[in-house]
Order: C-alpha cells, then sequence, then structure tokens
C-alpha cells in the first residue's frame, strides 16, 4: 500500500478497431504480471471488503487480489476456483461494473480496482502455465446427480456437486458443452479454446459430460430418476428466440440472434465452406435489439463482410441494456446505430428475400414498468432501410421442450420454471432448476450463483435422506 | 437403395428404445459437418439399431453415403420432434413421394397396427426411383404405385392417384403425406374440397432442432410454429407452402459453392 493510489485502472491493451474487424480473435489481449501486480497494488484490502457481496458467487476478491499482488498467481487461481469454476469466463464476460467493481471501496473516488481483469489475468496465467489443477477428489457419496445442460448454471452446479463427493452426469443437447458459451458468446468476447479448457476443468473434478442427449425427448426426467440418478438440476437456459411478430419477419435473411450466431460460433459458418454450414453474411446488415447479444450479432456481421451495420433500437442509448464496454467497441468497429427506431415491417424480393426494412422514429414518453421511459412512435416518420439480412435480437422466452414433457412441473405464465428462490426446489421431489429457465434472460454469473444455491441444496435434500 | 438413395443402418440402442412413428434425428457426419434432420424409417429395440433413408443431395449426404460397415457417424441427437397422431380414425390414406416412402412407412405401420384400413400410395420419377414398395405393401390394405413417366404403375403424380380415389366417393378419414414440399402443397390443395384432416410432415432447415434457433420456423394458419418442436407434422390446410418452399431455397447458392469444390 504504498506510494500514492493511480486513480485509473491500468489499461488493458486491445486490438485496435480496422485490424479486429476482419479477424475473429479476442479483442482485449489482458493484462502482463506486472500490469496485473501494478493493478493489483491499487485494492486498499479493505475490510469491510464490499466486493465479495457484489460477486453472485462470492469469490474472496481481496484475497486473490493480494495473492497477484505479491506474484503468487498459482495460488490466486486456487483461491478463485474455491468459489468460482469458471474464472476465465467471468473475467471475460461478468458486468463487473454493476456487480464487484460497482462497490469497490476505491471506486467511491477513483476509478474501482479493475477485478475483472484481473480474474481474466489469473485463470488465463494458470491455463498457460499450469497443468490443471484438481482439488483431492473428495469421499465418494455414492449418489448420482443428474444436470440439464451444459451451460454456466449447469457446470457449476456440476462442479459443486461433484466437489461434494457426488456422482454427476451433465446431459447436454448440442453436440458441445458450454452451453450459450460456445453457441451465442462470439470468439471475439470469449475464445472458445477458453471455454473448452475450464469444461475440461469441470470434468477433471470427475464430472460426467454426455451430448447429443436432448432430455425430455431421449429421457423424460422421471426416466432419469428410473435410471438411479436421485436429483435432478435444470438449467437449460431460456433459448426459445422471440420474435417482433412484424410482418416479413420469416423472410429469408431474416435470422433470431440465436441462430445467427450458433451458425457462427457454434458451427463455425464463418469459415463457410472449409466448414459446411453456411450463413448468409450480408453487405448489408441490420440487427433489432439493444443487448450484448444485439451487440456481437452486430459486430459478427461486420466481421463476415458486412459493409454496414445499422443497430436498431427503439428506446434511446441511456436505456441500452448492453454493457457500456460492449456499445463502445461497437461503435469503433463502425456499427451504425439507429436510436429510438421501431421496425414496422420487412419488405422482401419475388423470391422472398429480405430487401429492405420499415421503421418509424420514436420519443421518449412516461415511465413504463420497467422504469425506464416508454418509447412512442412519431406520426409520419417512417422511413425504408435497404439492407439484406436481418437479425433479430429482442431477447428470449421459455423453451417449451423440456417443461411440455414434464407433468407436473410448475411454471409462470410465461414458460418459466417456478422454484423457491433460496434453494432452486421446484414443484417436483429432488428437482431442482437455476438460470434463464426460471429468470428468463440474465447473465452467465447470475445464473452461476443461482446454481451454487441449488447445488447446497441438493447436498442438503440428499444427506438429510442419507 | 437406387440411384443415390441409401439406407443406413445405425447401432443407437437409446433412440432405438424411444423411437416413435413420425420422429426424427439430427447427425453431423465430421467435425466441420452440418447437422442435419433425418426422418426415422425404422428402429429395433432389441438389436439398438436405427434405420436411416437419405437421397445423395448436399454434402452431409454425401459423406454419409460413403461410409462403410463399421465407421461411426460423428453425432446423432434423437428421438425428435413430436410423434405422430396415430389413432383409429378408420380409412387413412398415407402417401409418400420420393424419399417421402421411407417417413410415411412407420406412420403407416403405426396406422394399420391400431386398425386402420391403410390405403397407401406411393410415387417416385421413374421406376428405378421406386423404394420400399414392398414394405409400404405390407403395412397397406391396399397400395396404389404411381410414376411420372409410367415406367410402372399408375402414369402420374400421387395427387392424380388421390384425386381419382376420392372421386370415387369412398369414404376418407384421414391423410398422411410426406415428400417434397410442392407435392404436400398439392396434396393439400386435392383433399381441400372434400375437408379431409390432412396431416404432411414438413421438412425445413434446422440448425439445433431443439427449439433454440428458429431455422425452421414456418407459417401454420397465419402463427410462426418451429417445425422441430412444434412439429415436424401440421395440417396441410393450414401450411404457408410458398413461404416453405423459398425458406427452403435459402441456401441455394451455397449448395452449389460446396458441391463445386468436390469436383
Amino acid at each position: 500500500m504504498s506510494g500514492r493510489i493511480s486513480p485509473k485502472k491500468v489499461p488493458m491493451a486491445e486490438q485496435p478497431p480496422e485490424e479486429r474487424i476482419r479477424n475473429f480473435r479476442e479483442v482485449p489481449l489482458g493484462y502482463t504480471p506486472e500490469q496485473a501486480i501494478e493493478e493489483a497494488k491499487r485494492c486498499l484490502q479493505c475490510k469491510e471488503a464490499p466486493c465479495i457481496k457484489g460477486c453472485p458467487v462470492e469469490i474472496d476478491i481481496p484475497a486473490f487480489i493480494r495473492l497477484v499482488a505479491e506474484g503468487r498467481f498459482k495460488e490466486a487461481a486456487l483461491k478463485i476456483k474455491e468459489k468460482n469454476a469458471l474464472p476465465a469466463i467471468c473475467g471475460r464476460v461478468c458486468p463487473q461494473e454493476t456487480q464487484c467493481e460497482a462497490v469497490c471501496t476505491l471506486g467511491r473516488r477513483f476509478e474501482p480496482v479493475a477485478i475483472g481483469r484481473l480474474e481474466r489475468f489469473v485463470a488465463d496465467w494458470e491455463r498457460e502455465h499450469c497443468d490443471p489443477i484438481a482439488p483431492n477428489p473428495p469421499p465418494k457419496r455414492g449418489k448420482k446427480v443428474a444436470i440439464i445442460g451444459s451451460g454456466p448454471a449447469g457446470l457449476t452446479a456440476a462442479a459443486d456437486l461433484a466437489k461434494m463427493g457426488y456422482d454427476v452426469t451433465i446431459f447436454e443437447a448440442l453436440h458441445k458443452p458450454g452451453g450459450v458459451l460456445v453457441y451465442g458468446i462470439p470468439e471475439f468476447r470469449l475464445p472458445k479454446a477458453i471455454v473448452e479448457a475450464e469444461v475440461e476443468y469441470v470434468k477433471s473434478l470427475g464430472v460426467e459430460i454426455r451430448v447429443d442427449s436432448v432430455i425430455g425427448r431421449l429421457y423424460s426426467i422421471q426416466e432419469l430418476f428410473d435410471m438411479g440418478y436421485s436429483a435432478v438440476f435444470i438449467g437449460i437456459g431460456a433459448g426459445s428466440p422471440m420474435f417482433m411478430g412484424i410482418p416479413g419477419e420469416n423472410l429469408s435473411g431474416v435470422y433470431s440472434a440465436n441462430e445467427y450466431l450458433t451458425r457462427s460460433n457454434l458451427m463455425k459458418a464463418y469459415l463457410f465452406p472449409e466448414y459446411h454450414t453456411p450463413i448468409k453474411t450480408g453487405k448489408k446488415v441490420a440487427v433489432i435489439g439493444g443487448g450484448n447479444v444485439a451487440m456481437d450479432a452486430a459486430r459478427t456481421a461486420r466481421r463476415l463482410g458486412a459493409e454496414s451495420v445499422y443497430l436498431i433500437y427503439r428506446r434511446s442509448e441511456a436505456e441500452m441494456p448492453a454493457r457500456i464496454e460492449e456499445r463502445e467497441r461497437a461503435k469503433e468497429e463502425g456499427i451504425i446505430f439507429h436510436l429510438l427506431t421501431l421496425p414496422v415491417r420487412i419488405i422482401g424480393d419475388e423470391k422472398g428475400r429480405v430487401k429492405a426494412i420499415e421503421c418509424v422514429k420514436m420519443e421518449l414518453g412516461e415511465p413504463d414498468e420497467s422504469g425506464r421511459r416508454r418509447p412512442i412512435p412519431v406520426r409520419g416518420s417512417e422511413f425504408i432501410i435497404e439492407v439484406d439480412t436481418v437479425i433479430v435480437a429482442i431477447g428470449t422466452a421459455a423453451n417449451p421442450l423440456l417443461p411440455r414433457s414434464t407433468p407436473g412441473l410448475k411454471l409462470t405464465e410465461d414458460g418459466y420454471i417456478v422454484v423457491d428462490e433460496e434453494t432452486g426446489r421446484t414443484s417436483l421431489e429432488g428437482v431442482y432448476a437455476g438460470g434463464d429457465i426460471v429468470t428468463g434472460s440474465a447473465t452467465v454469473i447470475s445464473a452461476m450463483g443461482a446454481a451454487r444455491k441449488a447445488a447446497r441444496a441438493i447436498h442438503e435434500y440428499l444427506s438429510g435422506r442419507a | 437403395m437406387a440411384k443415390n438413395i441409401h439406407l443406413l443402418k445405425v447401432a443407437s440402442p437409446e433412440i432405438a428404445k424411444k423411437a416413435k412413428a413420425g420422429q426424427f434425428v439430427v447427425l453431423r457426419a465430421v467435425e466441420e459437418g452440418e447437422r442435419i434432420p433425418l426422418t426415422l424409417y425404422d428402429w429395433d429395440p432389441r438389436d439398438g439399431t436405427i434405420s436411416l433413408v437419405f437421397q445423395e443431395v448436399g454434402k452431409t449426404t454425401k459423406l454419409l453415403a460413403g461410409m462403410r460397415v463399421g465407421d461411426r457417424i460423428l453425432n446423432l441427437i434423437g428421438p425428435l420432434g413430436l410423434p405422430s397422431h396415430i389413432e383409429r380414425f378408420g380409412r387413412v390414406v398415407c402417401i409418400g413421394g420420393g424419399v417421402g416412402v421411407p417417413a410415411v412407412y412407420p406412420i403407416a405401420r403405426a396406422m394399420k397396427l391400431v386398425g386402420n384400413e391403410v390405403i397407401g400410395i406411393m410415387g417416385a420419377r421413374t421406376a428405378e426411383l421406386l423404394i420400399l414398395e414392398e414394405e409400404m405393401r405390407s403395412v397397406s390394405d391396399r397400395l396404389i404405385v404411381t410414376t411420372d413417366d409410367g415406367s410402372k404403375g399408375m402414369k402420374g403424380f400421387v395427387t392424380n392417384a388421390l384425386r381419382d380415389l376420392l372421386g370415387s366417393g369412398i369414404r376418407v378419414d384421414r391423410v398422411v403425406a410426406v415428400g417434397p414440399a410442392v407435392m404436400m402443397k398439392f396434396v393439400a390443395e386435392t383433399t381441400r374440397p372434400y375437408g379431409i384432416k390432412t396431416i404432411v410432415s414438413l421438412n425445413s432447415i434446422m440448425l439445433d432442432a431443439t427449439g433454440m434457433c428458429g431455422a425452421c420456423r414456418i407459417s401454420v394458419g397465419g402463427r410462426t410454429k418451429f417445425t422441430c418442436v412444434d412439429g415436424p407434422e401440421f395440417d396441410g390446410h393450414e401450411v404457408d407452402f410458398d413461404l416453405l418452399l423459398d425458406r427452403l431455397n435459402q441456401y441455394v447458392e451455397e449448395e452449389k459453392r460446396i458441391a463445386a469444390m468436390d469436383c
């Protein structure tokens, strides 16, 4: 704690915009060990440590940062992994600015400690310098738990339960584990090699992952119990893409963000024809929405070679749910923001392909139920943008596949699973749920937090019965 | 089985145990490969196998055609989609066109099994492309075969046979048709004036096939549906076939590009 504290975070190098729009490599390049130590020394090591409470999985942030400041990176990694099995992922995609960093004591006067960047540094350093460190296997409890879905929630619940000595099997519907981390978040924001490494870590804890297994079709939840599983955790994500319900939405060239991103990320359509899944790269692309997924889609379109990418959002930038960082990067990459703009119809050619989108200008009225000012169409302000591709990124709804095949599972009106908030317990005995299938679209870390609570509750349930 | 049409028997005990008529699987042949849906032609829970029939049309089906006994399919996911609605309706006409025949076969079999009178209609462009005729005959009380060129059976399309059948005044309680989108469209048009419930099994482009992407979306009765989780079977009188056809043709240029690379 010697010397004056720098008011600003140690900056992190990035690929310059003109270069990065021509590749899918990661944009921020990470800290060097020297930069990490310098940044770690900014931490006040304050007694209250509000950052820990700001973290949905309660990482002992001051402790790991102290270890970084002392250059003890491997121990720092172990410290994080006590609470978080996926640090390289969280260091990249967590909205630290609304969580740990938002409550950082240093942040009252200066920029908060760059906790996210440090977490990322530590996880990357460990992956590059150490053999994966798995804790000593705990004594086996002789009980099996089934986890449905291998996204952030599923991986977290699996890791926690494996560490407690349960035999854990994850059932994943797609051919690759990781859920939204592999199909949704693009390579330039979260390299897939990092997801693979963290999935390998979870496997090293003894977790078995069965891909290509669609629960609800291949097996029902009841059948999982019949197969000898004593408890089930559902972490399947929300996953069903929403559309706006405007004319022309089923034209060829209109994608859900899920489809567009899955083609590019999971199926590697950006490498077509070396990889066989095609994608319409598009010269003029409109992305509808204002969240992180909309930014991901817009930036992906740019990298696929689109000359013009328009981001169409019905409110103003102040109401945008996307992280500031993502918005800034999108703007740097030449994404054109059409704010206070609402698409009213998509216009097609004689072959049913998109050729333009008609929009209307909006103005902000009184606050609505979300507390944000409600956008109201300005009469006569309609205008047309010529585009050949439209990506609808307005959010997701609950995927009905599993709930429909699970009698007795209590759902909300919108099809989300009803749980006890503290335990993730559903209306079915021994069945727990967490993540987007409970809350609707949220963040990676909040899904992980919910999974952690559910894992604890599953442990209590299973040990109480033993 | 016929020119460019192949039967693939795959060991998959889990799917074989769960499969029902009308369902499909998704597979990926190689690491670089696409995920493609294929309708289940047959399955045997005792020996743990499933059978798929496909036509070589794109990259993945070409790769599959080159497989030899003992080769592995990289990924196989299923059974997917909702099973066919099987009930004792009375007299059911089951129509298969081209590689739609292997898809309608298990439906006809299931319809027969619950006591329906099954009239099978199957067609192909020409005699050499007719497949599974004996199998269809074995599950039909009566089977009508058509070829476009008249090289076998009745000359004409399956819809001609259907029109004659309905025109004869015979009572039909339900029609199930599987085949090219155009064929299903005209089957639905043929039955519409008679008000006979007509079920079609759609072959939309799919990606994840678990309701996550919406690639397979179609319009049924003016509402958007996902073929993978809401179907694949729908009321043919409600389906917007022109939209389906446009959407099926989305990647024609890309398919040509990737096919040209193999030459």
